[in-house]
């Protein structure tokens, strides 16, 4: 007696429903400190949607999303995956979910297709229908021309593409990304991208972590916000960067001496908003209220004093800026990620000096 | 890239398949599925059993031919003879490595993640990998008899006793299959798994393998005949018609009964524990 696939399943409508989940590591040895990777847990994740789950290193995203896939138990509260209970019956919840971990899991002893049969196998299609859905995500996943080559031979993104593709092989309810792009270059972080969006049009939904942030804000509606076990913030991508504030001004200055006078003027015009400056990339940002009238000023008086700037614009406050104010820490990938949101789109330049920590950037009062 | 199945109910397959057979039946057939898996391995690369047997055949070379002049038979008979069944046992020793390094690169690359998340029999990971371990251990003693045989090696033991040997043999390599699995489990990766070599082969060759304990120093000795690649190089070498140069002690002239209890003895340790190992994963 099958189980209706409608994508949600759930009685609770929610297609990822975590409450309170507590997972708790013993320290090693004997009187070891306790950890607590989850503490108190909680998800909502509406089916057919991709729902962002961010946090810095050791927040708890990866034992989230392993807890969620029924690879590791749970002390205390209440998961649920497609509407079944996670703890009490992880083989059905097998059965209607997909994982992608950090790592493209895939058999690099085996040809892409040869991975995808033995999956397929092992999902407990039968030979003939294995081969069958191979063939059809092969060509889903662009891989067919590559279907006979060993997987040893694939590229980063084509191997991480053979990983999702194994991970769609029963069309699951739920998708489980654990950073996927993470170590691809820019063209397979775009390919891994248009992969998701694609299985997200099919009905599927997905959970999604990543350190990255502009990843999150082009992929997920919805973002949870992990900070030391806890989900600390819960919203669209719009509202949590609402929620940090209006539009900021951003300045360059052409010379790091000029920073103090640079900081000065912004501070000015910006009223009594927080000035943020960062020394290392000779940038000035604070909010403002009027975003035209605002630019306008700090570019005449800079002008007027003669102050040379690099750059001077206003942005929408980024992903990074809601970190920032949520956590009182930014991400730990800090480089790679600003460099991400400053350049082209998901580009990444690891070599980029733009090594600012908001942990230590100075912070101007008014 | 096609953005949508065009018709999902038609082409997904079945949400809960797990439901149509017994478990039983899933067990059986996802074991199937990993060991096919392996063999496909060495399907794509033939040349891997090769290279794994380029060591016994190098070390029955080296000890045939270079030092088997200056080496005695206690009990008389030829080295060559008595050296054989010697590497065979030695070559499913070995065997070990190969299953310790192949769980702890899937653990290390994340496939064995992937096997956990998937509605199959939990028990296929392990079962399947034993399970082609053993076809290719199976290979292996093939390839190095009738190379053995090339090189001069007779079995004058009868066909059921030559078989005999060959499933003692296997059985040793069974037992070790979960040594592997638990030594795989671990260890962290690949790489610290290659430094088990420098364990395993000094355990070898603590044996009657290549020389017979009682021409060792005496503490060696004992070691030596206690060490259960003896009792299989031992009794295999009884059973193929070889010389025996068995010693003195209990274990020696009880070679062919230790043969069989060591290898149990081994699997009633080592496969509870590499089986806690396994659901220690969800801890």
């Amino acid at each position: 007696m099958p189980m209706p696939k409608t994508g949600s399943g759930s009685a609770s409508g929610y297609a990822v429903l975590a409450e309170g989940v507590v997972k708790r590591y013993r320290g090693r040895g004997k009187g070891g400190t306790e950890k607590r990777a989850l503490d108190g847990f909680d998800l909502a994740v509406r089916p057919g949607t991709v729902h962002g789950l961010l946090g810095p290193n050791g927040a708890g995203k990866t034992t989230a999303v392993r807890v969620l896939a029924t690879l590791l138990r749970y002390d205390a509260g209440r998961a649920e995956v497609a509407g079944l209970d996670v703890g009490r019956e992880p083989r059905r919840v097998r059965s209607r979910i997909g994982l992608t971990g950090q790592y493209a899991a895939v058999d690099e002893g085996l040809t892409g297709r040869q991975n995808l049969e033995m999956f397929g196998r092992l999902f407990h299609l039968g030979n003939r229908r294995a081969r069958q859905r191979a063939g059809e995500l092969l060509d889903r996943f662009d891989l067919t021309e590559a279907a006979d080559k060993g997987a040893k031979e694939y590229s980063g993104g084509m191997r991480r593409r053979l990983d999702l593709a194994s991970s769609m092989i029963l069309q699951p309810d739920v998708l489980f990304l654990d950073e996927p792009t993470t170590g691809l270059d820019p063209r397979g972080r775009g390919e891994v991208w248009d992969a998701v969006r694609a299985l997200v049009a099919g009905g599927t939904t997905v959970l999604l972590t990543t350190q990255y942030l502009d990843e999150a804000d082009r992929l997920a509606s919805h973002i949870t916000v992990i900070d030391r076990g806890r989900a600390i913030a819960d919203d669209t991508p719009d509202a949590l960067k609402n929620r940090v504030g209006g539009d900021r001004i951003e300045v360059v200055a052409a010379d790091a001496g000029d920073l103090d006078a640079v900081a000065r003027t912004v501070d000015r015009v910006a009223g009594g908003g927080l000035v943020v400056t960062d020394a290392a990339t000779r940038r000035v940002h604070a909010q403002v209220a009027d975003r035209v009238a605002a630019l306008t000023e700090v570019a005449r008086s800079l002008q007027d004093d003669a102050i040379a700037v690099e750059d001077i614009g206003l942005r929408r406050p980024s992903l990074d800026d809601v970190f920032l104010r949520l956590t009182g820490h930014g991400t730990a990938p800090e480089v790679e990620h600003r460099a991400a949101e400053h350049q082209d789109p998901g580009r990444r330049d690891p070599e980029s000096h733009d090594t600012e920590n908001h942990d230590s950037a100075e912070v101007a009062a008014a | 890239m096609t953005t949508r199945e065009k018709n999902p109910s038609a082409t997904a397959p079945a949400a809960d398949p797990v439901r149509n057979h017994g478990s039983v039946f899933w067990a059986v057939s996802d074991c199937w599925n990993i060991t096919r898996r392996t063999l496909t391995h060495y399907q794509r690369h033939p040349s891997a059993v090769v290279w794994q047997l380029g060591f016994p055949i190098l070390s029955v070379l080296l000890y045939g031919y270079v030092f088997g002049s200056a080496m005695k038979v206690p009990g008389g008979g030829d080295y060559r003879e008595f050296l054989m069944p010697g590497m065979f046992a030695m070559t499913m020793a070995m065997g070990f490595m190969n299953t310790a390094v192949a769980v702890v690169t899937d653990a290390a690359k994340g496939v064995v993640d992937r096997f956990r998340s998937m509605p199959m029999a939990p028990s296929a990971f392990a079962s399947g990998r034993g399970a082609a371990d053993l076809v290719v251990a199976a290979a292996e003693l093939t390839i190095l008899a009738v190379t053995a045989l090339l090189m001069g090696w007779r079995a004058d033991g009868g066909v059921m006793a030559g078989l005999g040997a060959f499933g003692l043999l296997l059985l040793l390599r069974f037992s070790l299959i979960w040594v592997g699995v638990w030594l795989g489990m671990l260890v962290p990766t690949p790489e610290a798994a290659g430094g088990l070599y420098a364990v395993a082969f000094p355990v070898t060759m603590i044996s009657s393998t290549f020389v017979a304990p009682s021409l060792m120093p005496g503490w060696l000795g004992t070691i030596a005949a206690w060490n259960p690649i003896s009792s299989t190089a031992t009794a295999t070498r009884d059973l193929f018609g070889n010389p025996v140069a068995g010693g003195d002690t209990w274990v020696e002239e009880h070679a062919l009964l230790m043969a069989v209890v060591w290898p149990l003895v081994i699997t009633l340790v080592f496969l509870p524990l590499a089986v806690r190992r396994f659901q220690r994963l969800s801890r």
